[in-house]
């Protein structure tokens, strides 16, 4: 792997994380007035899988989906000015956090209930083949949407038709506050479950990132060369609150011991701890790296304090299409 | 040579599916033998298996994957044997066809035509014959098409599939062997959102779509002998309504009746075009408006109960009679017919 990818991969976690964490610590001055889940412990699957699709790939998410949505080149001024409910957000401030979208880099959405958009993706891919072209589509789902029965047509579908999509399944375990043992059978494995219903299916670690975007790399040339659905599992680990900006652990849904054997092995910060080992970065080097990060994640606050105010009238005629 | 309402269907999607190359048809049945009650004949053997196929029977899902093709490049016509099924994909018509372009900002639409039928008689009884249009209307980001004559299915479907924007476009299976002598072609533009005046006349105004369109026109001919000349408004289009020209109407004839006959009551059409005219205070009525609606509750299976359950040529007389001040002289024989739409119908659906 080149030097510039381990860059890259490394940037955009900490332009993930330094970002969610800005928005987790502004999030207090109630200016962002809307449902937040933020992406805080699960930057590393979005930037290996974000940087290993081409711009011509196509990306869908669900309700958590700030990462995917950098990580597929979306603007992060746009993403703020979202968030802020300005007309200058990617969705012009309709959408908010769960509504994402970014055309340019193939984003094509983001959903707020939960396996949404798992068939739109479908249909994406569907259309990519049927037009011949050679991109493939990526649908980011979690835990939960095993649960519902879309998933089920959607990725039936995908095997009838052998379509050019990759499920990237990121489990962190809890749907809100519910954990998975209370949901799904405790034998089952997530990725079992979509390879007997048809699809070539994986479980990947997201502990290493650079080792997770090369494979993710290798699997995505093949779906793109031999069109068939495929499924990759990827435990990961929410850091705050199932929406909002909050540690909550004190609720005690989950225990302290459990969010530490998470943190302790953190992608972001064993991706920095690697750089520095493998001597592809030194210290002074990442730290450069993050300051300039950091400042510009600022530069991109202090835009947003001079948006004007959107007008309802902007809106009104946004519905159908003339 | 005449032409019914299948055909006039059959022969918009073919003629849409050739104009344009990356029209996409599909639903369960959509090659079947019986061919979708006749209104994809052809088209398989002449668009192939990519543009015209069949699918799983996973309404939700399908209805997500019309969406998806229709935001790359490939607008869509979906289609199900019966509106109850498609109960199964509310949340991708509600949360997503619907809201799409409005919660992305205006970016891209979903040009997606979903053909919805409606089922009568012959015991299709709760979940075979539900007519939900008030459901689909209440929805901003949707638009609602119901014609009933052949020539109007022919052009709106037309529309629909032109339209940048979802549409919900509901055929009573009772309206498919309806003929016409010819198609008479419109300009697709200026169909959607456009009623219809079938007839004119000064007694009263009575306002149909669907099924009840048909329903008036197989009583006109007595009214007319009874000196009864009406003003006859067939909607075609649910959402938006076009309620324009329905007060039009009625600052000439003053009186209203609205035939909503295969909707329950509550928040039915015939019950917002009510209030809608209510609210209007120019209108003044010279006598109360009749809505006549199935009742609140839902369609029984046996033709022993759906007799007094359906809406009847002699309960359309009677209402008529109270909103004239005349007595009508007719023939209406105890109806043992009243759950076919014509005596070749053998169902099973």
């Amino acid at each position: 792997m080149e030097k510039k990818v381990y860059k890259k991969i490394y940037e955009l976690q900490k332009k993930i994380r330094f970002l969610e964490e800005k928005i987790a610590s502004n999030y207090k001055m109630y200016k962002m007035r809307c449902p937040t889940h933020l992406s805080v412990g699960q930057e590393a699957i979005a930037a290996a899988s974000g940087l290993a699709l081409n711009k011509k790939d196509i990306a869908i998410s669900y309700h958590r989906s700030h990462a995917h949505y950098l990580s597929k080149g979306g603007s992060s001024k746009k993403l703020l000015a979202e968030l802020h409910g300005f007309n200058e957000g990617c969705s012009k401030g309709v959408g908010g956090s769960m509504h994402l979208i970014d055309l340019n880099n193939n984003f094509y959405g983001s959903t707020a209930i939960v396996s949404n958009s798992i068939p739109v993706g479908v249909g994406l891919a569907y259309s990519i083949k049927i037009n011949k072209q050679k991109n493939i589509v990526c649908i980011y789902i979690g835990d939960a949407s095993l649960e519902e029965g879309v998933f089920y047509e959607s990725i039936n579908f995908c095997v009838v038709k052998k379509l050019p999509v990759i499920f990237i399944c990121e489990n962190n375990f809890y749907s809100v506050y519910t954990h998975l043992k209370n949901r799904q059978p405790k034998q089952r494995k997530i990725f079992k479950l979509a390879k007997a219903l048809g699809a070539v299916s994986y479980k990947f670690s997201q502990n290493n990132p650079f080792k997770l975007y090369s494979k993710l790399q290798k699997l995505f040339n093949k779906i793109r060369n031999n069109p068939t659905p495929h499924f990759v599992e990827i435990e990961t680990y929410r850091y705050l609150e199932h929406c909002g900006p909050n540690d909550d652990t004190k609720l005690g849904y989950r225990s302290l011991e459990e969010v530490k054997k998470w943190k302790n092995k953190d992608p972001v910060v064993f991706s920095r701890n690697y750089l520095i080992k493998k001597k592809l970065f030194n210290k002074k080097k990442l730290d450069s790296i993050d300051s300039k990060i950091v400042k510009n994640i600022d530069k991109e606050f202090n835009y947003i304090k001079k948006l004007k105010k959107p007008k309802f009238k902007d809106i009104e005629n946004l519905v159908y299409k003339k | 040579m005449k032409i019914s309402y299948s055909q006039a269907i059959n022969q918009a999607l073919t003629e849409e599916m050739k104009k344009n190359k990356n029209l996409i048809c599909f639903g369960l049945g959509v090659n079947d033998s019986l061919k979708f009650f006749g209104t994809t004949m052809g088209l398989e053997e002449k668009f192939g298996k990519e543009r015209v196929f069949e699918t799983p029977t996973s309404e939700n899902a399908m209805t997500g994957i019309g969406i998806g093709m229709s935001l790359y490049k490939n607008p869509c016509v979906m289609m199900h044997q019966r509106l109850d099924f498609f109960l199964l994909a509310m949340d991708q018509l509600v949360n997503s066809a619907a809201k799409w372009r409005f919660m992305f900002g205006g970016q891209n639409s979903v040009p997606i035509t979903i053909r919805l039928i409606v089922g009568k008689g012959w015991g299709q009884g709760p979940t075979h014959s539900q007519s939900l249009q008030s459901w689909f209307a209440h929805i901003p980001g949707l638009k609602v098409v119901m014609p009933a004559l052949p020539s109007d299915a022919y052009n709106l479907l037309k529309a629909s599939i032109r339209d940048p924007n979802p549409v919900i476009f509901i055929e009573h299976r009772w309206l498919h062997g309806v003929q016409e002598k010819k198609i008479i072609k419109k300009n697709v533009r200026k169909q959607i959102g456009v009623s219809k005046i079938l007839s004119k006349g000064k007694d009263f105004t009575v306002v149909t779509y669907s099924l009840s369109t048909l329903e008036i026109l197989a009583l006109k001919k007595t009214l007319n002998q009874n000196n009864i000349v009406f003003e006859h408004i067939d909607l075609q289009t649910i959402k938006p309504l076009d309620l324009k020209l329905i007060k039009k109407s009625l600052k000439k004839t003053k009186k209203l009746l609205v035939l909503d006959t295969i909707s329950h009551p509550v928040c039915s059409i015939g019950s917002e075009i009510l209030s809608q005219i209510y609210l209007d205070k120019e209108i003044k009525l010279s006598k109360s408006p009749i809505l006549l609606t199935l009742p609140d509750i839902p369609s029984p299976t046996s033709s022993f109960y759906t007799k007094d359950f359906y809406v009847s040529k002699k309960d359309i007389v009677k209402k008529i009679e109270i909103l004239t001040n005349k007595k009508i002289s007719i023939k209406l024989r105890d109806n043992i017919i009243h759950d076919v739409p014509d005596l070749k119908f053998k169902g099973p659906f």
